[in-house]
């Protein structure tokens, strides 16, 4: 089984294989992910009560936190793939890392608007300078923007892949900071409700609809992945036979 | 309707954010499928736009 | 030594010194790294009369007192240990109310009360609708 699972890795981390794969998977994951972010956006605007202190303006809950989450998980992948990529020079594994930046991007910078957003009417500030959390997460949105300018710094591949892996992996530390931020010093964010070990500080039927919300996020987040590396992979192989049979520029 | 429409007073923040998660969640929906459909156009065409977008492949020689 | 190990132990050495240097930093400025100070902080004199801080801590029960035909408003803020009182003219959030988290931005007078230019509310991270807290606060007061 163990080698099985092994080979099968090996094979995933073949190009053509991989490109046939993401085609035939891909479409799953987005039609899960979409069913679950309907689902989860009609439980949160409709469905679940209003809060006894927030009132109805606590739904923003349901946009915030998926992306404040996948903002962060997003830079796990990006740098866990440009450490397989850096150290055992895997291509498909720097391929991932490239595509997983601006997805990962997108999602911080969503986190921050919708925070912001919420921070408004019920803390009375868009912003402070002064909040750890807030200013972590800025920081996470200019990590990946520094990837993906650094990346961009290179004329060769090669260079940049390795380059930039060395950026994305030492900007992980940034991650556990952004998430214990509020638990070391002291905030104006409140602390997590969800991922507590005690049980979560939040009402069964308003935690539904979130963890719908988180869960479709995260299919999404592999469909949208997928769809780019596809793109990607074909970018990087262009030279290999398997590509030019696809498109046809070779019999 | 209205009722839920005006999200007890907090429409103009619930709304914005909801509107933006939307847009967001669809471009990235849209847009790695755009590209995956150009980049094939082009390696057929043989044009090779993309050649100065990313960087160019150190070329193996055989 | 292979290449491969040599390309790891590159790795691990970067992240393990920037993992110091960010400890290290964010221990020498942790007074900076937090947000507010507390009322007991305050209490002890560990504060700057001339500097602007933030002061956070739980608006205390029936503590606030709004001046008719103005927009000041007094109230106390503790943190179960010590007192501070607050004076402040101008807009409250929403969720600023009795017995809710505050942080407020200003400067501690001569005669310790605390003259705020800002204040802001702080909500914990607990969510419920209204019969659920109200079933609580019921369960609370029939112990």
């Amino acid at each position: 089984m163990w080698r099985l699972l092994v080979r099968w890795f090996h094979q995933l981390a073949s190009p053509p294989y991989f490109y046939r794969f993401a085609g035939r998977v891909a479409p799953w994951f987005g039609v899960v992910g979409g069913l679950l972010i309907v689902a989860g956006a009609y439980g949160g605007l409709a469905l679940a009560p209003a809060d006894y202190q927030q009132g109805d303006g606590f739904r923003i809950i349901y946009v915030h936190v998926p992306s404040a989450y996948l903002s962060m998980m997003a830079y796990v992948v990006m740098a866990s793939a440009a450490f397989v990529g850096f150290v055992w020079r895997i291509k498909l594994a720097h391929a991932v890392a490239v595509s997983a930046a601006p997805i990962g991007a997108s999602f911080t910078f969503l986190a921050l608007v919708t925070g912001m957003l919420w921070g408004k009417p019920m803390w009375g500030t868009y912003w402070q300078w002064a909040d750890a959390r807030l200013v972590s997460e800025l920081v996470l949105l200019f990590l990946y923007f520094g990837y993906m300018a650094l990346r961009a710094a290179f004329e060769e591949r090669d260079k940049a892949d390795r380059a930039s892996a060395l950026l994305a992996v030492v900007g992980v530390v940034n991650v556990p900071i952004i998430h214990y931020s509020v638990i070391w010093w002291s905030t104006l964010h409140q602390g997590p409700s969800i991922s507590k070990l005690d049980a979560p500080s939040i009402d069964a039927s308003m935690l539904v609809p979130l963890l719908l919300m988180i869960f479709g996020h995260t299919f999404l987040f592999v469909y949208v992945l997928f769809e780019r590396l596809k793109g990607e992979v074909l970018l990087r192989e262009r030279q290999a036979r398997w590509v030019r049979k696809l498109v046809g520029t070779t019999a | 309707m209205s009722e839920f429409l005006s999200m007890g007073g907090y429409a103009a923040f619930v709304w914005p954010a909801y509107g933006l998660t939307l847009i967001v969640l669809v471009a990235n929906v849209l847009l790695p499928r755009r590209r995956h459909r150009r980049i094939l156009k082009q390696l057929r065409v043989g044009t090779d736009e993309f050649q100065s977008v990313s960087q160019p492949t150190v070329r193996h020689v055989p | 030594m292979t290449p491969r190990r040599q390309r790891m132990i590159v790795i691990g050495l970067v992240l393990a010194g920037v993992a110091v240097a960010v400890l290290l930093a964010s221990a020498a400025f942790q007074e900076s790294v937090n947000y507010f100070r507390t009322p007991t902080q305050v209490a002890s004199g560990d504060v700057p009369a001339t500097r602007s801080i933030r002061l956070g801590g739980m608006v205390a029960d029936d503590s606030v007192a709004r001046d008719p035909g103005s927009l000041t408003v007094r109230f106390t803020v503790t943190d179960y240990a010590n007192n501070v009182d607050v004076v402040y003219t101008g807009v409250l959030p929403d969720l600023f109310r009795e017995g809710q988290g505050v942080v407020t931005r200003g400067r501690l007078g001569a005669d310790g009360v605390f003259e705020a230019e800002e204040v802001l509310a702080k909500h914990d991270e607990n969510y419920m609708p209204p019969e659920v807290k109200e079933a609580l606060a019921n369960a609370k007061k029939a112990q």
